[in-house]
């Protein structure tokens, strides 16, 4: 997971250069790099010091078990969306795992499923949207969230009505939870950013198009059409 | 009789040489490279405990071989590389190959013995340009696929380009190059990417 996610990674520091020449996938680009900017303050000052002292406080072990945690409710969705773009086997092979996570995985903190063979899929309704024939729009940096595009920004709002975390209650619980979840992801991330420090020239760009050719690679399962770079 | 048989012998035996390292199928050099790395780096205490320079000494006798640098940086270029003189072309791809090789040891050193997974090769054998695909895998997450575009060469299997998780690392370069490019020039393109590795070895 950290592998890729170096490359998706959409709040960190650092200087932006403005684009001479607009990119065609990226007609907004001077209000992205604003947003951009916006994150990369709010991370540096912010997310990324509570990631690190969450790092320094919680072995990797329980870490791994919150992230697990959350993976395992994100798996009723992932079936959703694998059922309502066909993929039927899939959506089967997401809600097993659910149902093995949550019970013999007690509530999802060990991850027996795949254990059993059952594999984890990456699925959201920004990637059903695409595969229904819904073209990405251009590129968008959503304040927090980091990049998106306009399609993917309106999966990630259904995403987030329909994710089950939001009717948990008392809602001091459920922003608890929400708290958490935020945390545990970025500190799982601290790596890859590091890694994209190294190896990007321009950040904003090289977050940019890695960001697009994951996505379109996500909406293919792995393959996506081959375009030849000649 | 005796000396031509001599001869013929060791006439095959040196053509056998060369056809050692070219009839290594890819997906099983591949694999082979990854784990003798992957061995390298368990057992090293030294780069276990952070050593960059070991492991990137590491990467450059193991690894750098099976790449074709040169082939990469004229990809991430695209039409500038047709526009830059011999010399252009060495420095970037010099400058090119340090900044890849850092990061490449940042990623090796954040891996923590996680299961690979060695897919089968689909390709004909008169293939000349395939994809080698590995899987890493981790528990509560999906797996990430590591692609190899190698093309086949007179001294064997050479990569040209990886993939992680769906991403092209020569196409990701390429907008950067292109904008670095237009906005200055080739040569400024270089200095930028000498700044980059320079301010790296620093840290």
């Amino acid at each position: 997971m950290r592998v890729f996610l170096i490359f998706l990674l959409a709040a960190l520091g650092g200087c932006a250069t403005p684009g001479e020449e607009r990119d065609p996938r990226d007609p907004w680009e001077g209000f992205n790099r604003g947003v951009y900017r916006f994150n990369e303050t709010v991370d540096q000052y912010v997310a990324q010091p509570v990631a690190r002292a969450y790092v320094k406080v919680l072995h990797q072990e329980i870490r791994s078990r919150v992230g697990n945690f959350f993976a395992n409710i994100g798996d009723i969705f992932i079936g959703v969306n694998n059922f309502l773009q066909g993929k039927f086997e899939n959506g089967v092979n997401d809600w097993a795992r659910f149902t093995f996570n949550s019970t013999i995985g007690l509530l999802g903190i060990h991850d027996v499923a795949s254990e059993m063979g059952l594999e984890k899929h990456n699925e959201d309704f920004g990637q059903t949207f695409g595969r229904w024939g819904a073209p990405p729009g251009p590129y968008l940096i959503l304040p927090f969230l980091g990049s998106s595009t306009v399609r993917d920004g309106a999966g990630t709002a259904v995403d987030w009505t329909v994710q089950p975390v939001g009717e948990v209650r008392p809602i001091a619980l459920r922003n608890s939870l929400y708290g958490l979840y935020f945390v545990n992801t970025r500190a799982d991330l601290l790596e890859a950013g590091r890694i994209l420090e190294e190896a990007a020239l321009d950040k904003y760009v090289f977050q940019r198009d890695a960001y697009l050719q994951r996505r379109r690679s996500l909406i293919y399962d792995g393959s996506p059409p081959r375009e030849k770079l000649e | 009789m005796r000396t031509l048989m001599k001869v013929c012998l060791f006439g095959l035996a040196a053509l056998a040489l060369p056809l050692a390292a070219q009839d290594v199928a890819p997906d099983a050099l591949v694999k082979s490279v990854t784990l003798e790395v992957v061995e390298l780096i368990a057992k090293d205490k030294e780069i276990k405990a952070g050593g960059r320079a070991k492991l990137v000494a590491v990467i450059e006798a193991k690894v750098l071989p099976h790449f074709n640098f040169t082939a990469m940086t004229a990809l991430a270029m695209g039409q500038n590389w047709g526009k830059s003189s011999p010399e252009q072309k060495k420095r970037l791809t010099d400058e090119f190959k340090t900044l890849l090789v850092r990061t490449y040891a940042s990623a090796l050193a954040a891996y923590s013995e996680q299961k690979l997974d060695f897919r089968p090769l689909r390709a004909k054998p008169t293939d000349t340009d395939v994809t080698v695909n590995v899987r890493v895998l981790q528990p509560g997450a999906q797996a990430v696929t590591i692609d190899y575009s190698m093309e086949k060469t007179a001294s064997g299997w050479k990569v040209y380009d990886v993939m992680v998780g769906g991403v092209s690392l020569v196409a990701n370069y390429r907008t950067e190059f292109a904008n670095t490019v237009r906005n200055s020039s080739i040569d400024g393109l270089i200095k930028d990417l000498q700044k980059k590795n320079s301010s790296q070895e620093k840290k």
